[in-house]
């Protein structure tokens, strides 16, 4: 049955360095069900790692979670990929981490904690996340649509990091599935700014707990995954976002 | 001055648009965010980057930009040289960083001034 379903698929976790500590798996899943958020996208940058145990400490709030990434391409524009298994956002891991140099600097940057579903720490991730890979943007995408995949190119309205600052414009032949703009800017702003095609998302880009649900996107859909999303997206099959 | 003139003083590899060199260039602009390029490079600048997306072509085009040089060794890639070649948009190479072939181009332009 189609139903109305919120969702906020732009959260970081403890793991991406400029995330706060208390982004632990149990809390933020417990922080979305205070929200009223039906699915979770977990995007840390250029990694994975914490996405079991996101998936592990959901179960109980009865979330969906979307097992993500927010890659940084060489031209230094953030992608997010979102998938339905962990598995396919490892094989996209996996690419990145070939195509990422450098090594964390926990001073500068931050920690990059490796968690489970209780918050306990497995390991520190010593790859420099928060640098940019080697991969051009349509490389990026490509590849997340190789492992069957959304890209959704990360708020464009923002100065740094997005596809708009990096790259002045959106390069029409890049095969996105979606813009997402930052809670900072509205629906109806964003669209007479970056006039295209392509359909529109808003997510908190959350970082800390409170961020969490400050700006959601609701789709009318069947079931939180991504083939859903993805018709919502396109308008197919009574699918839609309602905003 | 020439923008045929900068290149051999400043020994530039010229990559693409070999008959579009006799352009008087402006001036110079270095960035790597193409919005700040689009809001703030003027007519007949050459922009110092190292960014070798396609777009740049593009942005060269609008704003009617001299050239671009693309420092640090860096290799546009087939897409970005076929559209600069398309466009007429001359793509100049050079082994130095933004800071030295900035720093080099301003002294070069200012001694003509």
């Amino acid at each position: 049955m189609l139903r109305s379903m919120r969702a906020d698929l732009h959260i970081h976790t403890c793991l991406s360095p400029c995330a706060d500590l208390k982004m632990s798996p149990s809390a933020i899943a417990e922080q979305a069900k205070l929200k009223e958020i039906d699915i979770l996208g977990i995007c840390d940058h250029n990694s994975a790692e914490n996405v079991p145990a996101l998936i592990k400490a959901a179960r109980k709030f009865k979330l969906n979670v979307l097992p993500g990434m927010e890659v940084t391409s060489q031209e230094e524009v953030h992608i997010l990929a979102l998938f339905d298994t962990a598995e396919a956002a490892f094989k996209l891991q996996q690419v990145v981490y070939d195509h990422l140099p450098g090594e964390n600097d926990e001073k500068a940057f931050g920690m990059q904690v490796v968690v489970n579903e209780k918050g306990e720490v497995l390991r520190f991730n010593k790859r420099l996340l928060i640098g940019a890979s080697t991969l051009s943007v349509e490389r990026v995408v490509e590849t997340i649509h190789s492992f069957h995949g959304l890209a959704i190119a990360s708020h464009i309205d923002r100065e740094g990091f997005s596809l708009v600052s990096q790259l002045g414009f959106i390069p029409e032949h890049l095969m996105l599935d979606a813009l997402e703009i930052s809670p900072k800017t509205s629906l109806e702003e964003a669209k007479s700014r970056f006039q295209n095609t392509f359909p529109f998302t808003t997510f908190s880009d959350a970082h800390f707990l409170e961020e969490i649900g400050k700006a959601c996107t609701c789709f009318y859909i069947e079931e939180g995954n991504t083939e859903e999303i993805r018709k919502a997206l396109q308008n197919e099959e009574g699918r839609k976002i309602i905003h | 001055m020439k923008l045929r003139e900068i290149i051999e003083k400043l020994k530039l590899k010229v990559l693409t648009a070999q008959d579009k060199l006799e352009t008087e260039v402006s001036g110079g602009y270095t960035s790597d965010l193409l919005s700040d390029v689009m809001a703030n490079s003027r007519e007949g600048n050459l922009w110092v980057t190292l960014q070798t997306h396609q777009n740049i072509i593009a942005v060269a085009k609008l704003k009617d930009l001299a050239g671009i040089i693309i420092v640090n060794k860096r290799q546009p890639d087939q897409e970005t040289m076929k559209k600069a070649e398309e466009e007429k948009v001359p793509l100049l190479a050079t082994e130095l960083t933004s800071f030295k072939i900035s720093g080099e181009l301003f002294e070069l332009m200012r001694s003509k001034d």
